[in-house]
């Protein structure tokens, strides 16, 4: 009697991956491959807690769907999460203290794939239970908050990527500090010229014909390769006016970074505004022009408060795309999280890899929760 | 006042009004009669300019309007349309204040200025200010929609097919009260609409236009006795001609003051098509009138429609 078929998938593929892949790495140093450590192991020494939410979970797709059912579904795989990481410090702990001090710890595949299973398993409940969305974003925030905790308290002190980020405390802040500037700065221009081109581009079919397809084209580049296209002109004008590269400007580091970013994030932002606009609905046009609206105050009133959803969704995939994009740009020197994950990739480290790619998953997470925020704020009125 | 002289408006070749020359004068009531694409909304526009005219001089109260800037031209008007457009962002309270705001009016003053109009429209401005539009019933939306035209008590309205997406009950109960303001108001109001009875019904005169043209402008009862061509003909209808024409003339102008008979009392302000109907239901042959003030009046006899 099969309630929840997507559940059952979840745990099955779940319980399929604890036997087969390790639940930790332990490596004699970080750059030499380790033995895996099963989850079993881990489950004895203190791990039993992990299964009261494990059996709720197993439970779940046998019970009746009801609201309560999902609420406790949602709450068993935010728990399972949580005690999953604790876990996987506890057990490093352990290890490490019968270990040579330059042995490795590191996150195994049977983790990660729990993890992801938990993950799924907590929005497939979320989708389930269709709270409002100030209620997901509580919960996401109540489950990063227990997850700062857990790192703050140094429970996870033992494992290779936190082991990685001790070694670089401050080069990982201002990393994480640039990775962020990168992004504000890409967005800035693109929100200032991409809001009145995409205005444009709804008025004029004209504008809208070639500028559109241009945008498309400028997607299709590959973000290497853009940034290389505008190497070459960026260090000639270095080169003709070095006042500018006193300033920081050249074919490498943070400009050419930030114009490949707005390049990229122009097309989201003016295909949602051109077409958020293009939905506001002709008889409230009609009748601000009748009641005598001047067109900046039909645009200011009328049209972009009804199309800001829309545009908001083009901005949320424009930050989306920026914060993914800023890790390559490390390569021509701009720095950021990607210049801590090709330092790992480079030097064969893959928790050096995870220390520079985690934080911008999580980054890019936080962004669209607000913009989810956002857009259900300025769609709460009707259309 | 707005005059009209030889408008024309083209679309390339084609003509969506053609050589269209009439007075509106102040505190008349036009109604713009015709079927679909006759250029009767086309006409309407070109007066507040939503659509250029090709050809020809509109003017309002005297002045150009190709010589006004649009916004201020249109400010000087009440607008109202079918599909109603209420903004969806904003309360019923911002949607009637805005003209008032665009006027620079005081907040207070305009959220007064809509809690005495909704009053007037019988919607109660406690339940209603606050409402958003997507909450209100299609009738309640076109009250408000009337609303946020009077809200700057312009001397102009112009209202294009406002009742049309209306079903019959909500629509007598508007046609009524537009009637009601233009009485009290003395307004000059310009109402396009395809329905002939509520053209006969409002209207002090009636510009019927056919195919881009306009056929025949007259009082409603000139339409009914001497119609110009077949169309007009065509659109009062034949068959029920003396209904028509009992339904714009009111009790009070036939009854036989001082006289007194028992029964219901009709009153003075019902037309003469409700008290023939009361008639025939009801198997009398005189009905007694009440005043405004529901005291009898009068008597009205059978005979009395058939006079001129």
């Amino acid at each position: 009697m099969v309630r929840n078929r997507v559940l059952l998938v979840l745990l099955l593929a779940g319980l399929a991956a604890v036997p087969s892949l390790g639940f930790l790495t332990l490596a004699p140093n970080r750059l030499v491959s380790g033995v895996p450590i099963g989850l079993a192991a881990a489950l004895r020494q203190g791990g039993e807690a992990l299964l009261i939410p494990a059996a709720l979970l197993a439970a779940g797709p046998f019970l009746p769907q009801r609201r309560a059912t999902h609420a406790a579904m949602a709450l068993a795989a935010a728990g399972f999460l949580l005690l999953l990481v604790r876990l996987a410090g506890s057990e490093a702990a352990l290890l490490a203290a019968s270990a040579p001090p330059i042995a490795s710890i590191s996150l195994g595949g049977g983790f990660w794939l729990l993890l992801f299973v938990a993950s799924l398993a907590l929005s497939d409940a979320m989708r389930r239970l269709a709270l409002p969305v100030w209620a997901t974003a509580l919960l996401g925030a109540a489950i990063c908050g227990a997850l700062a905790l857990l790192l703050l308290s140094g429970a996870l002190d033992a494992l290779a990527i936190l082991r990685e980020y001790t070694a670089r405390r401050s080069a990982f802040g201002a990393a994480l500090a640039r990775h962020v500037l990168m992004v504000a700065l890409a967005l800035l221009p693109t929100v200032l010229v991409g809001l009145p081109l995409g205005i444009w581009a709804q008025r004029r079919r004209g504008l809208a014909g070639w500028l559109f397809p241009l945008l498309n084209i400028v997607q299709t580049i590959p973000s290497i390769a853009l940034f290389g296209l505008l190497l070459a002109p960026l260090s000639t004008l270095a080169r003709l006016f070095p006042a500018l590269a006193a300033w920081g400007i050249g074919g490498v580091g943070l400009l050419p970074a930030v114009i490949a970013l707005f390049l990229y994030t122009l097309l989201p932002v003016v295909r949602d505004t051109a077409e958020g606009l293009a939905g506001v609905s002709p008889a409230a046009l009609e009748a601000g022009r009748g009641l005598g609206m001047t067109p900046g105050q039909l645009l200011w009133r009328v049209e972009l408060p009804l199309a800001l959803p829309v545009i908001l969704s083009g901005l949320r995939i424009a930050t989306l795309q920026a914060i993914g994009l800023a890790a390559v740009a490390a390569l021509i020197g701009a720095g950021g999280l990607g210049a801590i994950m090709f330092q790992g990739l480079f030097a064969d480290a893959l928790d050096l890899v995870l220390l520079g790619v985690v934080p911008i998953v999580l980054l890019a997470l936080a962004a669209d929760l607000l913009f989810e925020l956002g857009i259900a704020y300025a769609g709460r009125l009707p259309r | 006042m707005i005059e009209l002289e030889h408008v024309t408006k083209r679309y390339g070749a084609a003509c969506a009004v053609a050589d269209v020359s009439l007075t509106i004068g102040a505190g008349e009531f036009c109604a713009v009669m015709g079927g679909s694409g006759a250029g009767k909304s086309t006409m309407l526009k070109m007066i507040n300019q939503l659509i250029a005219h090709s050809e020809g001089t509109i003017r309002v109260d005297g002045q150009d309007v190709r010589a006004m800037a649009p916004a201020a031209l249109r400010r000087r008007m009440g607008y109202v349309i079918q599909s109603i457009g209420l903004f969806p962002h904003w309360t019923v309270a911002r949607n009637i204040g805005t003209v008032p705001e665009l006027l620079g009016w005081a907040a207070s003053q305009a959220r007064d200025r809509a809690a005495a109009l909704l009053e007037q429209l019988k919607l109660p401005p406690g339940e209603f200010l606050d409402k958003y539009p997507h909450q209100l019933s299609i009738g309640q939306q076109q009250r408000v929609g009337i609303a946020r035209a009077l809200a700057a008590d312009q001397d102009i309205l112009l209202m294009d097919e406002p009742f049309g997406a209306l079903d019959p009950i909500t629509r007598q109960a508007l046609q009524a009260e537009i009637a009601e303001i233009q009485r009290a108001s003395r307004k000059t109001i310009v109402f396009v609409t395809h329905d002939m009875d509520e053209a006969l019904r409002l209207a002090s005169r009636i510009a019927v236009m056919d195919r881009s043209r306009l056929v025949q402008l007259g009082t409603p009862i000139e339409l009914l006795t001497a119609p110009k061509t077949d169309f007009v003909r065509n659109l009062v209808g034949r068959d029920d001609l003396g209904i028509k024409l009992l339904g714009i003339a009111l009790v009070a102008s036939r009854m036989r003051p001082g006289e007194a008979a028992p029964g219901e009392p009709i009153a003075a302000t019902a037309s003469l098509r409700q008290a023939l109907s009361r008639m025939v239901a009801e198997g009398r042959d005189r009905l007694p009138v009440a005043g405004a003030d529901g005291a009898p009046a009068g008597t009205l006899h059978l005979g009395d429609l058939l006079r001129r």
